[in-house]
């Protein structure tokens, strides 16, 4: 594995994103942020702007306004860069399937690296999915 | 010789302490908030993540500014610690080093505020324009300050002030320690840490200048910030506690002198919620630089 590569799993800074979500996977985020789970330890960060991002984290059913902007903010993301897609809505659209509003699932629009299901997913689930995201990027041990 | 100085002293020794004290910044923070903290190596991990990152510029921003900007910070750190290093450990330095520590150490700030303003997004020139304010802020009471050393020892040569100190540090009279209060909350501000981090101000404009940064670039801004929370600290052990001293017994007192200053100003950064930009000029304007003013006028009557 590179060192860039290592380097990357070892401080991934992520950038959450809401793609018309109804904000309870957004605060299971940043419960992982307490102090009952710490994901400094591992040292990520939450941060503010696109451009400082590692991982995107993706929740929400991806509704017609906003597949414009995760388009753009996808770009905008320097690479090498993972997505993760939180949530039910994000992984499959859940109850939004036939909705008018949610053409397209996330994963038609952008390549996604996980999915953490729940409606919302738990923060450890949350934990386990970036766990099994970096033991499938960096090889397993 | 001019060349070891620098790379060895002025950039390898200054960012490898200076990460080791954002670690110990991070750390500690996490132990006020109850929480376990990043491992010892993530300062380092962090800035070799960000150099083999993505550059990515932004559409119509300047781009010579934007990338040199940078590199200018960098190296008006660079420089100082250089000053430093040489005045405590290797010659007599020269008339006036004191001044020209005061200059370059407005080079990082500058380096800020130029690439705010490179980067064409109205929140990193709103960022780029506090900073601008927080630098004429602080400026004043930092050189009134910094100028209680220089009455003291009756010179503006670093090493005439560190060798003056030998009988007693200037830190251990009234003058010093207004002096040294007001220092260290104006290093509060040039590190642009909590109380005065309105020019970075994370949840309010993400990130203020360094908003557009991405990859290498980012990764200077921050090895830049690192070393200056190293170099800081240094230049106010310099100007208080009479340099770093490693013989003996007194190891221990520049260690716990610096550990001391650094655990101060991280205190004071998780205790404090962010200030407004005018409540900041007006907090140095007022009773910072009334008090550096008194500690000045204590310095000239010999107290």
């Amino acid at each position: 594995m590179s060192l860039k590569l290592k380097a990357l799993l070892k401080s991934p800074w992520v950038f959450h994103l809401s793609t018309g979500s109804c904000n309870n996977c957004d605060i299971e985020i940043l419960d992982c942020l307490t102090p009952r789970f710490d994901i400094e330890r591992f040292g990520m960060l939450l941060v503010g702007s696109i451009k400082h991002a590692d991982v995107l984290l993706v929740t929400g059913s991806c509704n017609r306004m906003s597949v414009e902007r995760l388009k753009v903010l996808y770009e905008q993301v320097p690479k090498p860069c993972l997505v993760v897609a939180i949530g039910t809505c994000a992984g499959s659209r859940g109850i939004f399937k036939d909705s008018y509003n949610c053409p397209v699932p996330l994963d038609k629009i952008i390549p996604v690296d996980v999915y953490i299901p729940g409606c919302p997913p738990k923060p450890e689930a949350m934990i386990a999915g970036v766990v099994k995201l970096i033991e499938k990027v960096g090889g397993s041990k | 010789m001019t060349f070891v100085y620098l790379l060895v002293f002025g950039f390898a020794a200054t960012a490898v302490l200076g990460l080791i004290t954002s670690w110990i910044d991070r750390k500690v923070t996490a132990r006020v908030q109850y929480r376990v903290g990043p491992p010892f190596l993530q300062p380092f991990i962090d800035i070799v993540k960000l150099l083999g990152k993505e550059t990515l510029i932004p559409a119509g921003a300047s781009k010579g500014t934007f990338l040199i900007a940078p590199v200018i910070g960098i190296s008006g750190v660079i420089a100082v610690a250089t000053l430093l290093w040489v005045n405590q450990f290797f010659s007599e330095g020269f008339m006036g080093d004191w001044i020209v520590t005061i200059y370059l150490l407005a080079i990082p700030s500058l380096s800020i505020i130029l690439g705010g303003f490179a980067s064409r997004n109205p929140l990193a020139s709103l960022g780029a324009s506090r900073e601008m304010k927080l630098v004429i802020a602080y400026e004043l009471p930092f050189i009134l300050a910094a100028l209680v050393p220089v009455i003291n020892a009756h010179s503006i040569r670093l090493s005439v002030i560190i060798d003056s100190q030998a009988g007693g540090v200037f830190a251990g009279s009234l003058s010093g320690i207004l002096a040294l209060i007001v220092a260290i909350l104006c290093v509060q501000a040039k590190l642009a840490l909590v109380p005065f981090d309105i020019p970075e101000a994370e949840t309010e404009i993400v990130g203020g200048a360094l908003i557009e940064y991405s990859g290498p670039g980012l990764a200077i801004f921050r090895l830049m910030k690192n070393m200056l929370f190293f170099t800081l600290p240094f230049f106010l052990i310099i100007l208080f506690f009479g340099g770093l001293r490693l013989n003996g017994i007194n190891i221990l007192w520049t260690v716990l002198e610096y550990v001391g200053i650094v655990a101060i100003i991280t205190v004071i950064r998780n205790t404090n919620p962010r200030v407004r930009i005018d409540q900041a000029v007006r907090f140095f304007w007022g009773p910072m630089t009334l008090i550096a003013i008194v500690a000045v006028v204590l310095a000239l009557k010999g107290l």
